[in-house]
């Protein structure tokens, strides 16, 4: 049986070698570095602002009972309804129960990795219902039938002449337009599509417990129109989103900004406190919330492995990480990619199947230097490992033992020359140092040796 | 100064003269050097590995090897920074709690330890060419160490230090990184040294053999017109 973990190294191999694939990676990702360096100035203190929202988190995920609640309790006076999910499937049926109260037809929707997590649009498509994706990046995975590549930027490999011709030949557009010329071109097919939608289903990206509120970030206006038009607006949510108060907002939406897009701030903030009241003369008839666990509260019952639910989904972590940057963004096979992703998925999906994840790291760093919220990201792939090394092979723990006894004991580290050691490491690693590298070589005695010689 | 030192295990096995190195810079610089001949490894890649009971017995061993009392100079930031910033976790609530608070806090990679305790900036050295300096991970965000070997290679007479936009990137070594998930090490490797060699070095320079293994291996094999340099063969040249 092939194993993720053999599709994952293969996958890897390819998008290692594939030079096309390198330069459009290295292209974004510069692009997004200095985006990224230019929004840093706006904070006088950078450690100092993520030590604040670590503490705000973790403020809020230690309580996130009591914050969850306050949130049901809030949102609900204000006339919303509150759905909490267990799994996906709980999910899926309360977007079902919703669409056919309302007989839907159409859904547009906004950002969400959340519902990429439940698979929500073949669910949709499954049950005979239209779904457009609204953010133009995701629009256009939409049309190549690709999951998203990056939680942020999620068409992110694709040349800007990839999507010409992507819109040539789905959406008929003209041979080789320009990014400003295919912009337009979606932006007149989504304004329909608004107006006719049934329902809006948006992502959430900061739960606010104080005032009963979802707020929302993007840059299209997309989120904005997808929730004007129709009369139904569904939000759905991991359920560590939360913060405990609207005023937190003025810590988070600049350090969203900064680290997921290089912005000050984001284009469009909006804070949805419920349906439209009477008097008013906008908003949804209805608004839901479906808070989803899925797997969260076994993340939330490990205290270290807790931290990881203070993720904003910035995406930041993805831009620094080495790994990323040759592998893509597919390679992971999961729907939260990169390095956070790599600690979340064996714990939300199964730490059997995915465990590979949390190994196929250097361990850098350079996640956890760029983390907003302070998550300790790289300690927690190697807090995954330790919980893996329970269930490794026999050969492999004896392998451990035998090391352990090896590098107890210098004589035995002394013992034969660099011939029969190279000899040896020559059979043990050639195949898996690979075609690529030449082997060191063992020098004919080691520096103990020497040392021992020159200096005793 | 009395110091001591410890070799990383592969150091001693594959790079003795690179340690012979270091040895000669420090004793020039006034140092009483002392080797505890008993010495092996750190026990960080067993850690690494989610092994922390194997890793635990190694690095029982490794700790009780130092004195307490003079600084501990290491020619590598990988070690350094595992030692100072994990030997905590790994040994809280254990008899050698208060050991692993004094001891790892002596711990100096090479080139820090010049810059920083010793105030020396300039060995003397000298090597004709350009190089770019490549941030090994563990000497930079474990250990902090970024202006120092900058600052010693700058005063290289004939060397010509270029920065580069990946010089923090990783490697792509990471210990039994290198060999589970080969091709994604070898692309990361491969990346570093293209991009070296575009910015027209003569030498990829780093305070970490390990890192330098890698890369030279990619380089040996595929015969490119680069090499690789611990700072402290540089610093001696």
């Amino acid at each position: 049986m092939t194993t993720y973990k053999q599709i994952f190294i293969e996958e890897s191999r390819k998008k290692g070698i594939d030079p096309e694939h390198r330069r459009k990676i290295n292209h974004s990702l510069l692009q997004s570095d200095i985006a990224f360096q230019k929004g840093i100035p706006q904070f006088s203190h950078l450690q100092s602002a993520k030590k604040a929202a670590n503490h705000i988190k973790r403020t809020a995920i230690e309580n996130l009972d009591t914050y969850l609640l306050r949130f049901e309790k809030h949102f609900t006076q204000n006339g919303g309804k509150v759905i909490w999910a267990a799994t996906a499937q709980e999910a899926l049926d309360a977007v079902d129960r919703i669409c056919k109260e309302v007989n839907a037809r159409l859904v547009v929707k906004s950002k969400s990795m959340v519902t990429e997590e439940i698979h929500l649009n073949p669910f949709l498509s499954s049950k005979g219902i239209e779904v457009v994706e609204t953010d133009l990046g995701e629009y256009i995975q939409q049309l190549a039938g690709e999951p998203p590549y990056h939680l942020v930027a999620p068409s992110m490999h694709k040349s800007k002449e990839e999507v010409a011709d992507l819109f040539h030949e789905k959406l008929g557009a003209s041979k080789g337009l320009a990014p400003e010329a295919l912009t337009q071109f979606a932006r007149k097919i989504l304004r329909e599509k608004y107006v006719q939608a049934d329902i809006g289903i948006t992502g959430v990206n900061f739960l606010l417990a104080d005032i009963g509120g979802v707020a929302l970030t993007e840059n299209e206006g997309n989120g904005r129109l997808s929730t004007s038009f129709p009369k139904v607006h569904i939000a759905v949510t991991g359920i560590e989103k939360i913060l405990p108060s609207v005023r937190d907002l003025g810590l988070f939406w600049p350090l969203l900004a900064t680290h997921g897009s290089g912005q000050q701030i984001t284009v469009y903030n909006s804070i949805f406190t419920g349906p439209r009241k009477t008097g008013e003369k906008d908003g949804p008839e209805k608004m839901y919330v479906i808070l989803l666990d899925n797997g969260r509260t076994r993340l939330l019952a490990d205290p270290k492995a807790r931290e990881s639910l203070y993720c904003i989904r910035c995406g930041a972590c993805l831009n620094v990480c080495p790994v990323f940057r040759n592998i893509g963004g597919h390679t992971y096979n999961s729907t939260y990619g990169g390095p956070i992703g790599s600690v979340i998925t064996p714990h939300l999906k199964g730490m059997q199947q995915y465990a590979h994840l949390s190994q196929a790291s250097s361990l850098c760093g350079a996640c956890t230097e760029v983390c907003p919220v302070g998550i300790p990201i790289h300690e927690l792939l190697l807090y995954n490992r330790q919980l893996s090394a329970k269930n490794a092979t026999r050969l492999e723990k004896l392998g451990w033992r035998i090391w352990a006894n090896a590098c107890s004991n210098r004589s035995l580290m002394n013992m034969n020359g660099g011939k029969i050691k190279n000899k040896v490491i020559r059979i043990l690693f050639s195949g898996a140092w690979g075609a690529n590298r030449d082997l060191p070589k063992f020098a004919s005695q080691s520096f103990n040796q020497l040392w021992r010689k020159q200096r005793q | 100064m009395k110091v001591e030192i410890f070799i990383p295990c592969f150091v001693d096995q594959l790079f003795p003269q690179t340690a012979f190195n270091m040895v000669h810079i420090l004793e020039c610089a006034g140092c009483e050097v002392e080797y505890n001949v008993a010495q092996t490894c750190c026990g960080q890649p067993a850690y690494n590995a989610g092994f922390q009971d194997e890793c635990g017995i190694v690095a029982r061993k490794f700790i009780a090897g130092f004195s307490g009392e003079n600084y501990v100079v290491v020619p590598g930031g990988s070690c350094t920074g595992f030692v100072r910033n994990y030997y905590k976790q790994l040994f809280k609530g254990s008899d050698l709690e208060e050991q692993v608070i004094t001891k790892p806090s002596l711990f100096y990679e090479f080139s820090s330890f010049l810059t920083d305790i010793l105030g020396v900036e300039d060995t003397g050295a000298a090597l004709e060419g350009v190089a770019v300096y490549h941030d090994a991970c563990g000497a930079l965000r474990e250990c902090g160490v970024k202006a120092a070997p900058r600052t010693l290679l700058n005063h290289v007479r004939g060397l010509k230090v270029v920065e580069t936009e990946d010089a923090e990137r990783c490697c792509g070594f990471g210990g039994t990184f290198a060999v589970k998930y080969e091709p994604i090490s070898v692309s990361m490797g491969e990346q570093k040294v293209l991009n070296a060699i575009a910015a027209g070095a003569d030498y990829i320079i780093s305070t970490d053999l390990s890192c330098l293994m890698h890369l030279d291996g990619y380089i040996q094999k595929h015969n490119l017109p680069i090499k690789t340099m611990h700072i402290a063969d540089v610093l001696i040249s």
